[in-house]
C-alpha cells in the first residue's frame, strides 16, 4: 500500500490557496506596521452636518481587512479539511489530516452540540454563559473542551491501542502503511511510529486522557487544601497565621524541581515519604466539607447530624481507601491497618506520589490566594452583619465570605489546570512520571527526544497537545477573568 | 528600614535553616544509606553488614546531630578502626589523626563534603557549573527582560486597542509554551537536519550544509557563541518572557488611567512624552518584583532546558545528583538553589520598597 500523503485528494487545490493566504497576511501584517510608523491611522467615524456617520477608509483599514479575510481564508481551508474527511472517509483520498478528522468525529459532534445548545441559551447559564460573549473565551473553552471530548472518546478516535508495538513500524514516518494489517485493523499509522513501533497518534489520544485524569483532580484537591488552610489564616489572622504562611512560604522557596526529584526517586518513596504526605493531604477535602456542612446546618441538629455522619462514612471510607493499600507488602506498617475488604480502591503508587507531589507543590499558591482574599473581604459590612447577628466563624468564612472570593478563585482555578498540566509533563520529561509505558505526554516527549534531529515526529504531536490544551485553559481564564469583570 | 531588614533576613536564615534540614532528611533517609552501601562497598551484602557499613562510615546516629556535623556546628565524627588501628572521620585526610585534623568541618567552614559519584569534592564540581549556569542565566536574562518589558509597555500603554490584544495574546501563548515544548518545537524547526527550516534553506542555496542552529549546547561549554547558544538561551526566556510582559502590561493600564496622566494629556503633552517621561518610571515598579521572583522559576527552566540541550552545568548536575543518590552533591545542589530563591525574595522585598516612595516602613 501506498502511504499516505498529508493533504491528499484535496491538496493541489487548497494548499496553493492557504499559502497565498499567509503571504496576503504577512504582506497586509508589513503595510500595516509600515503605515503606522509612518503615521497613518484607522480610519475613524465623522458626523456629518446632515446627523448621518460615515466611515472614511484609509489604506490602514484596507492592510487590515486583507489580513482579517487571510486569516478567515486560511481558517474555511481547514474547515474543508475537516468536514471532508468526515464526508469522505477515505484516508487514500482525504490524507493524513482529513483521516485524522474522520477519526475525530465523535469530537466534532459533541464540539458542535455543546457550542449550539451553549449559545442558544447562554443568557440564561450566568457566568458560563457570558463565557460565549468573548471570542477569547470561546476559543479556549473550544480548545479544553476538544481535549477533554477527545479524552471521552479516547477508545473511538484511536487507531490502535497505546501500548501495541508492530515492531516493523519503528520509527515510519507519518502515514505509513502496516506491513501487513489483519481484518479490522486500521491500516496506517497516521503520524508514524515512535522509537518502540507504536502509533504516535493513538498515544498522543491516550495521553490526553491520561492528563485529564490527574489534572483537574489535583487542582481540586490543592483547592480544597489551600482553602481550608486559608480560609482561617486570612480570617483570624494572629499567630496561626503567621505559621501557616511561613509553612507556606517554605514549601514556595522550595525550587519546585529539586521537591519532585527528591519526593519521586524510589529510595524515599521507599521510605513512605508520599504515603504520609498523602495522609495530611487527603484528610483536608474531608475537613472542607464536614466543615462545610456542620456550620451550614448548625441550627438544624436532626438535618446536620444526618448530612455530616453521610459525609463523614462515604469520605471516610474514601479517604482510608485512598491511602491504605493492603495488597503492598512494602509499605510502611500505618497504611497496611485498613482491612481489605472495606478497601474499595487501590491506587497504583506512582500514580498516587504523582498526585501527592502535585497537589503539595500547588496548595501553597492556593492558600496565599485565599488568604489574600479573605483579608480583602473580611473588612466589608456584610461579615460584619454576619457577625452582629451572631453567624459563627466557619459559616462567615464558608458561606459569606468564599461565594463572594469565586470570581477569582474560579479563574485561578483554570490557569492552575494548565500549570499542573506544565508540572505532570515536566515530571514525565524526567522520566519521573506515572510509569514508563504510559502515554502521558510528557513521557512520550521524553522518549522522542533522544532521536529528535533525525526521527521529529514522535515528540511533535504531544508537545503541540500539551501546549494547546495550556493555551486554552490560559485564554478561557483570561475570557472568564474579562466577563467576571464586567458585572 | 534596618530593622525590616533584619527581620527579613532573620526570617529568611530561619527558612534556610528548614528547608536544608528537610532535604537532608530525605536525602538520608535509610533506603538511601542502604543503597549508597550496595554502590559504594558490594552490591551483595546482607543487612547487618549494611547497618555496619553505615555506622562505619558515619552516617549512623541520630538525624540532627549529623545534620548539625554537616553544618560544621557540631564537631565532626571520628572512629578508630579496631583491626589496623587507622583513624577515620568526616574531616580527616587519610593517614591522619584526630589530633591534625580540624575539629569542625561542615558548610560553615566551607566544607561541603565528597561527591561519591564523580570522586571530587563537592565544592570543586559545584563552582564550574555553576559558572557555566551563570552564563546561561545571563544571556536568558539579557533576551528576556528587555523584550517582556517591551512588549508590555507596548501593550498596556493602549489598553484594549488591537496592539494590546495581539501582543496580550502572544504572551499568553509564550505562557502557555513550557521549556521542553518549546525546545523540542525549536528544535525540530531550526536544528533538524531531516525537518523543518534547515533543509529548506540547504536546497534553496542559502546554507551550506548543516543546520541552521545547533541541537546541541554541548560545544556552548567551551565557548558559547550564535549557532549553539541561541536555542537553549530562546527556550529559556520564551516561557518566562510571557509572565512579565503581562506583568507589566497590567501595572503599565493601570498607571495610563491615573489621574496625573489625565492632567498632563490635558495640558497637552504628547502621547509619546506622556508614555516615555510620565508613565514609564511608574510602570516599571510592579515588574520588578517579578522579574526577581522568576529567578526560582528559571531554575525549573534551567534544568529542563540543561538536561534537553546536554549542557552540564548546575541544573544537569542536580539531575544527575538525584538520579545516582550522589547525597553531598544533592545537598550542595540544594543549598545553592534554596540561597538564589531566598535572596531573591529578600532583594525583592527591599528593591521594592526602596523603588516605592509611597510605602513607607515604620
Amino acid at each position: 500500500m501506498e502511504p499516505l500523503s498529508w493533504s491528499g485528494a484535496l491538496g493541489p487545490f487548497l494548499n496553493p490557496l492557504m499559502l497565498a493566504a499567509v503571504v496576503v497576511f504577512v504582506a497586509g501584517f508589513l503595510a500595516n506596521t509600515v503605515m503606522t510608523l509612518a503615521g497613518l491611522r484607522a480610519g475613524e467615524m465623522v458626523v456629518n452636518p446632515d446627523h448621518t456617520l460615515s466611515l472614511r477608509r484609509t489604506p490602514v483599514d484596507y492592510a487590515l481587512m486583507s489580513m482579517k479575510y487571510a486569516v478567515l481564508l486560511v481558517l474555511a481551508c481547514c474547515l474543508v479539511y475537516v468536514v471532508a474527511g468526515v464526508v469522505i472517509a477515505a484516508p487514500e483520498t482525504t490524507g493524513i489530516i482529513g483521516a485524522m478528522a474522520a477519526r475525530l468525529t465523535p469530537v466534532w459532534i459533541a464540539l458542535v452540540a455543546l457550542f449550539a445548545v451553549s449559545i442558544t441559551f447562554k443568557r440564561k447559564l450566568g457566568l458560563y454563559g457570558k463565557l460565549f460573549d468573548s471570542m477569547i473565551g470561546m476559543i479556549g473553552f473550544g480548545l479544553v473542551m476538544f481535549w477533554i471530548f477527545t479524552a471521552l472518546f479516547a477508545g473511538m478516535v484511536a487507531t490502535h491501542g497505546p501500548i501495541d508495538v508492530i515492531s516493523q513500524m519503528r520509527n515510519e514516518l507519518p502515514g505509513s502503511p502496516l506491513p501487513s494489517p489483519e481484518d479490522g485493523q486500521y491500516a496506517w499509522y497516521l503520524l508514524g511510529g515512535d522509537n518502540l513501533g507504536r502509533d504516535v497518534f493513538s498515544r498522543m489520544v491516550y495521553g490526553s486522557f491520561e492528563v485529564l485524569k490527574i489534572a483537574p483532580l489535583a487542582t481540586l484537591f490543592a483547592f480544597m487544601v489551600g482553602i481550608t488552610l486559608g480560609l482561617p489564616a486570612g480570617y483570624y489572622g494572629g499567630r496561626l497565621d503567621t505559621v501557616i504562611t511561613f509553612i507556606a512560604n517554605l514549601v514556595l522557596a522550595f525550587p519546585v524541581i529539586l521537591l519532585f526529584y527528591l519526593l519521586v526517586t524510589p529510595e524515599i518513596v521507599a521510605a513512605g515519604v508520599p504515603n504520609y504526605l498523602s495522609l495530611v493531604l487527603f484528610i483536608f477535602p474531608l475537613l472542607f466539607l464536614v466543615v462545610l456542612f456542620n456550620s451550614r446546618y448548625r441550627t438544624q441538629p436532626p438535618v446536620r447530624n444526618v448530612i455530616v455522619s453521610v459525609v463523614l462514612v462515604l469520605g471516610g471510607l474514601a479517604y482510608l481507601s485512598l491511602i491504605s493499600d493492603k495488597s503492598d507488602p512494602d509499605l510502611p506498617l500505618l497504611f497496611r491497618l485498613w482491612p481489605e475488604a472495606l478497601d474499595l480502591f487501590d491506587i497504583p503508587g506512582n500514580l498516587l506520589i504523582v498526585f501527592v507531589s502535585v497537589v503539595f507543590v500547588n496548595s501553597p499558591t492556593v492558600f496565599r490566594i485565599v488568604r489574600g482574599i479573605v483579608l480583602d473581604i473580611k473588612t466589608r459590612d456584610y461579615v460584619a452583619a454576619g457577625q452582629t447577628r451572631g453567624e459563627g466563624p466557619w459559616y462567615i468564612m464558608l458561606w459569606e465570605i468564599l461565594p463572594n472570593a469565586r470570581g477569582p478563585l474560579i479563574v485561578d482555578f483554570c490557569l492552575r489546570i494548565g500549570y499542573t498540566t506544565i508540572l505532570l509533563g515536566t515530571l514525565g520529561f524526567f522520566g519521573l512520571g506515572v510509569s514508563p509505558e504510559s502515554p502521558d505526554w510528557g513521557s512520550t516527549i521524553n522518549e522522542g527526544r533522544r532521536l529528535l534531529t533525525i526521527y521529529p515526529h514522535p515528540a511533535l504531536p504531544p508537545a503541540l497537545a500539551l501546549m494547546s490544551l495550556v493555551l486554552g485553559l490560559n485564554l478561557l481564564a483570561d475570557g472568564l477573568r474579562e466577563e467576571s469583570l464586567r458585572d | 528600614m534596618a530593622f525590616f531588614i533584619l527581620r527579613r533576613v532573620g526570617v529568611m536564615v530561619l527558612t534556610a535553616l528548614c528547608l536544608t534540614f528537610v532535604v537532608f532528611f530525605l536525602t538520608n533517609l535509610y533506603p538511601n544509606l542502604e543503597k549508597l552501601a550496595k554502590t559504594q562497598g558490594n552490591a551483595r551484602m546482607t543487612d547487618t553488614e549494611v547497618a555496619s557499613w553505615i555506622d562505619r562510615n558515619g552516617y549512623g546516629g541520630p538525624m540532627i546531630l549529623r545534620y548539625g556535623e554537616w553544618l560544621g556546628v557540631m564537631p565532626g565524627w571520628v572512629r578508630e578502626d579496631p583491626v589496623n588501628g587507622e583513624w577515620r572521620g568526616r574531616c580527616l585526610e587519610r593517614g591522619q589523626t584526630p589530633e591534625d585534623a580540624p575539629r569542625y568541618c561542615g558548610l560553615l567552614q566551607g566544607d561541603l563534603g565528597f561527591s561519591t559519584v564523580s570522586d571530587d569534592e563537592v565544592s570543586n564540581i559545584i563552582g564550574g557549573r555553576l559558572a557555566l549556569t551563570g552564563v546561561l542565566m545571563f544571556w536568558a536574562f539579557a533576551v528576556m527582560v528587555p523584550s517582556a518589558l517591551l512588549v508590555g509597555v507596548l501593550a498596556g500603554m493602549r489598553e484594549g486597542s488591537r496592539l494590546d490584544r495581539s501582543l496580550s495574546t502572544l504572551a499568553i501563548g509564550s505562557t502557555a509554551t513550557p521549556e521542553y515544548v518549546s525546545g523540542v518545537i525549536f528544535i525540530v524547526l531550526l536544528a533538524s537536519s531531516q525537518a523543518g527550516l534547515s533543509p529548506l534553506l540547504v536546497e534553496w542555496g542559502w546554507l551550506d550544509g548543516g543546520t541552521l542552529f545547533l541541537g546541541s549546547a554541548r560545544s556552548a561549554m567551551d565557548g558559547p557563541n550564535f549557532w549553539n547558544f541561541t536555542l537553549p538561551v530562546m527556550t529559556i526566556a520564551l516561557y518566562g518572557m510571557g509572565y512579565i510582559a503581562r506583568m507589566t502590561r497590567a501595572s503599565m493600564a493601570e498607571v495610563m488611567t491615573a489621574q496625573y496622566i489625565r492632567t498632563a494629556r490635558l495640558k497637552g503633552v504628547s502621547f509619546r512624552n506622556i508614555v516615555l517621561k510620565h508613565a514609564l518610571r511608574n510602570a516599571l515598579i510592579a515588574p520588578f518584583t517579578v522579574i526577581m521572583l522568576q529567578f526560582p522559576w528559571l531554575l525549573t527552566g534551567v534544568v529542563i532546558v540543561e538536561t534537553l540541550f546536554n549542557y552540564n552545568g548546575f541544573g544537569w548536575t542536580l539531575v544527575q545528583a538525584a538520579s545516582n543518590n550522589d547525597i553531598e552533591l544533592l545537598l550542595a545542589c540544594s543549598i545553592v538553589a534554596v540561597f538564589v530563591v531566598l535572596v531573591t525574595q529578600l532583594i525583592s522585598d527591599i528593591g521594592y520598597v526602596f523603588l516605592n516612595p509611597r510605602i513607607r516602613i515604620s
